[in-house]
């Protein structure tokens, strides 16, 4: 990467992370919900563990993938709406009438995705440790968990990018959330896949790379080094990152064309 | 980076929307380096659609434009790094700081870490915002957003300056503030400025050049001395005291000139034979017995063109827009006789 398109790259980011932290409600949101969402699946589907073959004793292990997989969610959302707003608001051609260059403005946006992803990770590690879950994989793990929330979250930044870009309009990028939402709950978020009777919802599951990131994390916190889960987990991450990315260069080049 | 340049040129060109009117209808125009173009119209005219194909930002559906030297449809890295823009909506962002907003656009156009911060003061300090530089921008008045807008604009010293109807809504005062920038810069660094206005005594005020466009199409182009004089004769408003005796002074009128739009309760005409006709004016209402409470000389203005182009009056055709963005307390129509060319430009 060259030293302008560092600068250019560096700076959109710290406007994303700034505008994103000088928001206290958008933050209070980014945190605070998927936290509740936690609190109330451990608590309330803690029965679960007694399901023969479950994998831990502890729904509240189990459970930890779904905060930091959530949050991911939140700041690409939130990216992306910012966006769409900088576009209705002008922002977005006062960008386009500098020299830079388009790949810094997603390299921007989603710089800024990933140091919230960052911030929203630790926080959660740091709460989830607090109330007592066991991160099998020890320290080494915590890294790599953080790492694989940051991936989701450049992941889900791509696809809010898109949107963004195409639509051009924050409302339509914050409509978009509820779609997101149950894509999540169509995974193996609140049940391992092997134990969802449902022959349809089991299919959905297997079919949504959503359940692969949430093992991905899990296996950290479960199971320990599950080299088979931790490759599937990066490999879609990293496939939903080359996907929403290459996807939203397109809409950026088309954005910027018209 | 203003050192005069090759200044704008554009022929026959053309913007069409999908399913919509034909936005910009073949304009072609000429605007020479270190000139104040003023592009007069009414909201909808095609001005702002003109400034984003000028600054690239919209392509031309046909014609060609050339701005400082280059393409635009073709050279657009070129012709933005040429160019300041500062349009229609000040675009900041309401959580950032004017400091912050200074030192993104800086980064972004290239300056180095010390050149970033030097410009950035020189520039807040130019546009009067050093007290208000550490506040977020959504504390911002309008007046105070359209000088941080106007400074970003400036940051990489471009040759040439693009704004799109830069006093709408603002009090007097910044906008008398925003012209004398506007006319420093020119006569200073020889920057071409590009400025669509719907405000006639703008144009009047600062420019070199006038363009004025209707319905996508430029009815008129030269300076405003030589549009005014196109229309020649001056008009004589009288106001009598009497609202029952104004059919009676508007047929003592009528032989002196054409009837033209008055004020409410005033008789105006355009005096067929010039200003020599006043005395005689007042002579024929003293005939009648009528009395007038005013009786006024009046030059032609812009709006006389922009009347005899294209058959009604530019005045007050903003009214809506302007009401919507103005500031509290301000007044959309400007106080109309607070500046005139010499005291802006000095």
């Amino acid at each position: 990467m060259s030293s302008t398109l560092l600068t250019q790259v560096s700076h959109l980011g710290r406007r994303s992370v700034v505008r994103t932290l000088r928001q206290p409600g958008v933050m209070v949101s980014a945190i605070l919900f998927p936290l509740m969402f936690f609190a109330i699946t451990a608590s309330g589907l803690d029965a679960a563990t007694n399901l023969p073959g479950f994998p831990t004793a502890s729904y509240l292990d189990f459970a930890f993938a779904f905060p930091l997989v959530q949050a991911s969610l939140f700041g690409a959302i939130t990216a992306g709406v910012d966006l769409a707003r900088d576009i209705e608001g002008g922002f977005f051609d006062r960008l386009s009438l500098t020299p830079m260059r388009p790949v810094a403005l997603l390299g921007g946006m989603l710089a800024g995705v990933m140091a919230l992803g960052l911030i929203q990770g630790v926080i959660f590690l740091s709460i989830g440790l607090a109330v007592g879950v066991n991160i099998q994989s020890g320290f080494a793990g915590m890294l790599l968990l953080v790492a694989l929330t940051i991936l989701t979250a450049l992941g889900f930044g791509g696809l809010g990018a898109i949107l963004a870009l195409r639509t051009g309009s924050g409302e339509a990028v914050e409509s978009s959330f509820p779609l997101f939402f149950v894509a999540i709950f169509l995974s193996s978020i609140n049940l391992p896949r092997d134990l969802i009777e449902s022959d349809w919802f089991r299919l959905i599951a297997t079919l949504n790379p959503v359940s692969y990131l949430v093992e991905g994390i899990r296996s950290l916190v479960i199971t320990g080094w599950d080299p088979q889960a931790l490759i599937l987990g990066f490999g879609c991450a990293f496939g939903l990152i080359a996907l929403s990315l290459a996807g939203a260069a397109a809409s950026l080049r088309t954005r910027m064309a018209t | 980076m203003a050192s005069g340049g090759a200044g704008i040129e554009v022929e026959g060109l053309v913007r069409e929307f999908k399913k919509g009117p034909r936005a910009v209808d073949g304009i072609s125009l000429r605007v020479e380096p270190g000139e104040i173009y003023g592009f007069l119209g009414p909201n909808g005219a095609g001005k702002s659609t003109t400034v984003l194909m000028l600054t690239t930002l919209l392509p031309p559906t046909s014609g060609t434009a050339r701005v400082a030297g280059f393409d635009v449809a073709r050279e657009g890295s070129k012709v933005r790094a040429s160019i300041g823009a500062a349009l229609q909506e000040a675009a900041l962002d309401p959580f950032l700081t004017g400091r912050e907003h200074l030192k993104l656009q800086a980064a972004l156009h290239g300056l180095g870490r010390k050149e970033r911060k030097k410009r950035g003061d020189e520039l807040l300090e130019r546009v009067g915002l050093v007290e208000a530089a550490d506040r977020r921008v959504r504390g911002y008045s309008g007046g105070m957003k359209r000088r941080l807008d106007l400074a970003l604009a400036l940051v990489h010293r471009p040759e040439i300056l693009f704004l799109d109807e830069p006093t709408t809504g603002l009090d007097p005062q910044s906008r008398s503030a925003l012209w004398t920038e506007v006319s420093r810069l020119t006569r200073d660094e020889g920057v071409t400025v590009f400025l669509t206005t719907q405000y006639l005594e703008e144009a009047d005020v600062l420019a070199d050049r006038v363009g004025i466009i209707d319905s996508g199409r430029i009815v008129a182009e030269g300076t405003p001395e030589e549009l005014k004089a196109e229309i020649g004769r001056p008009s004589v408003e009288a106001t009598p005291i009497k609202v029952s005796d104004r059919d009676a002074v508007a047929r003592v009128l009528s032989s002196f000139g054409q009837e033209i739009a008055a004020q409410p309760g005033a008789v105006s005409v355009r005096l067929d034979h010039g200003a020599g006709d006043l005395a005689d004016v007042v002579r024929a209402l003293d005939a009648g017995s009528l009395r007038v409470a005013n009786l006024r000389l009046e030059e032609p203005s812009l709006d006389d063109v922009f009347l005899e182009k294209t058959g009604r009056s530019l005045e007050g055709s903003g009214d809506k827009e302007d009401n919507d963005n103005v500031e509290p307390g301000a007044k959309p129509g400007g106080d109309r006789e607070s500046s005139r060319k010499k005291g802006a430009r000095a």
